[in-house]
């Protein structure tokens, strides 16, 4: 009997199979079937909500090295999102800890600042919220709420260095341009540490894998933050605050937040309470995207497990597979090192040469000695499920 | 009330951006309530929101999300309002087992 979380997988996967099966489908997020739908501009996805948008990256599109632009996976909390005038568009960076505050159009990000690239991952939150248990309310994501970039843009810090940072500032607070239906609801602004604002890898992006990001990710300009989760990677981005203060907005103080002390990462020392804290850095996870649970193998066949593994930015030191239920564990081959903050591939031979059920597991270790857990640490809003991956073939 | 609900609807129909060409098709089951529920929910959000949730949902989980919708997100809704909805998700789309 296939658990929720494999037939999920399985649902998502169909897409690249040509169709699940009818009980996959109806196993889908929400007990109904997975419909992909493309928004304008982009690939069919797999549509979680239709407004506001929230669009997930089916299995076989996360096979790439680098996630297209049109196939990445789109998420907003609210509902009005304007199309930007590239021409017209200003960047207002300000604050009570600016000395010198400023207005940047996207010719003077282009040409006023050094421009770097950075490969990093853009994993959502909330990524596999569908397969937890149990249940917990949100958007019913599966595995595809992530993705793998090249960004381009401008380090954030020399934008903030401009406006000239004042003694006393605490964290820097982010505005983009969409916002809320009713004049009641918070607008999405998010905050970082002073010490991470001023991190060389944090981006003002404005281009992804080459192109100018596309309209769903954040036109003209997002924020980037390698290594933290999707959340503080603020799109059309409008308004960059340093702040001598605590941030005290609803996305910050109530909403994106773990148990203290229950995981690991980075702590956020301005905005930690005892009971709980916003969530930081990625998790080192993995995710097999050669096969689908119930996929079936010819016996003898050459054939290579595959997927990625990433974590919150130290690296990939190893990717290991069992196939004696978590007994013994074989190390996979790595594939190319894209940089500390992208995703590293893995590849592992499967021993066809017996019939019969096979289960493979497989578990990710960063360059800093972090693990994937066996089992998930239940939290309300469905946060960092980076257990150990598994899949059920079978070989005949 | 009544001001603030016509305040609400001209947002809405302000911001076309917001709705795409078949969002419209969408309907929750008809039920006592339903009506209701569709008018004030797909305010700010699209109804598959909504379905969508009942796996994790019960009829307290739905309680306390209809009170984050007022509070936190500023849904203009009477105690009555709340409580009709509440009535037609618990007894529609509240399936946590």
């Amino acid at each position: 009997m296939p658990t929720r979380r494999e037939l999920l997988r399985a649902a998502a996967g169909g897409w690249l199979l040509g169709g699940a099966p009818p009980a996959a489908r109806a196993a889908g997020a929400g007990g109904a079937a997975e419909t992909l739908e493309a928004l304008p501009g982009k690939k069919p996805l797999i549509r979680r909500a239709w407004r506001p948008p929230n669009f997930e990256t089916p299995l076989a599109s996360l096979v790439p090295e680098f996630t297209r632009n049109d196939e990445f996976f789109v998420r907003y909390h609210l509902a009005v999102i304007p199309e930007i005038d590239a021409e017209t568009w200003r960047l207002q960076v300000g604050g009570s800890g600016a000395q010198r505050p400023i207005t940047l159009t996207l010719r003077d990000l282009r040409h006023g600042y050094e421009r770097v690239r950075i490969a990093a991952v853009n994993q959502c939150s909330g990524n596999r919220r569908g397969l937890f248990t149990p249940r917990v309310p949100g958007v019913q994501w599966g595995n595809g709420a992530m993705g793998n970039a090249q960004w381009g843009g401008v380090r954030l810090r020399d934008v903030l260095n401009r406006a000239g940072i004042a003694g006393g500032a605490v964290e820097v607070v982010f505005n983009g341009a969409d916002t809320p239906v009713l004049a009641a609801t918070p607008d999405f602004l998010k905050s970082l540490p002073i010490e991470r604002a001023l991190d060389e890898n944090v981006l003002i992006a404005t281009e992804m894998n080459g192109q100018p990001l596309p309209h769903w990710n954040g036109a003209p300009a997002r924020l980037v933050v390698p290594g933290w989760t999707g959340t503080y990677w603020v799109k059309h981005l409008t308004e960059v605050r340093i702040e001598t203060a605590p941030f005290e907005g609803f996305w910050m103080k109530s909403a994106y937040r773990i148990p203290t002390g229950k995981f690991p990462g980075s702590r956020f020392r301005t905005q930690e309470t005892p009971e709980t804290t916003p969530i930081t850095e990625i998790l080192v996870n993995s995710l097999i995207t050669s096969h689908v649970p119930g996929a079936r193998l010819k016996r003898g066949a050459h054939v290579e497990l595959a997927g990625k593994a990433w974590d919150g930015g130290s690296g990939i030191a190893a990717v290991e597979v069992s196939a004696d239920a978590r007994r013994s564990w074989q190390p996979a081959v790595l594939g190319r090192d894209l940089g500390r903050f992208a995703w590293r591939e893995f590849r592992y031979r499967i021993d066809t040469s017996r019939s019969g059920p096979l289960e493979l597991s497989v578990r990710a270790r960063s360059r800093d000695g972090a693990t994937q857990p066996d089992t998930l640490t239940v939290n309300p809003a469905g946060y960092h499920d980076n257990i150990v991956q598994a899949v059920s073939l079978e070989v005949a | 009330m009544k001001g603030r609900l016509a305040a609400a609807c001209l947002v809405l129909a302000a911001a076309p951006l917001a709705a795409r060409a078949g969002e419209e098709t969408l309907r929750l089951k008809e039920a006592p309530g339903r009506d209701l529920a569709q008018g004030r929910c797909a305010v700010c959000h699209s109804l598959d929101y909504i379905p969508a949730n009942a796996p994790a949902m019960d009829r307290a989980a739905w309680g306390k999300t209809i009170q984050k919708m007022r509070d936190r997100f500023g849904a203009p809704l009477t105690d009555e309002e709340a409580r009709q909805i509440l009535d037609y998700l618990a007894a529609n789309y509240a399936d946590k087992s």
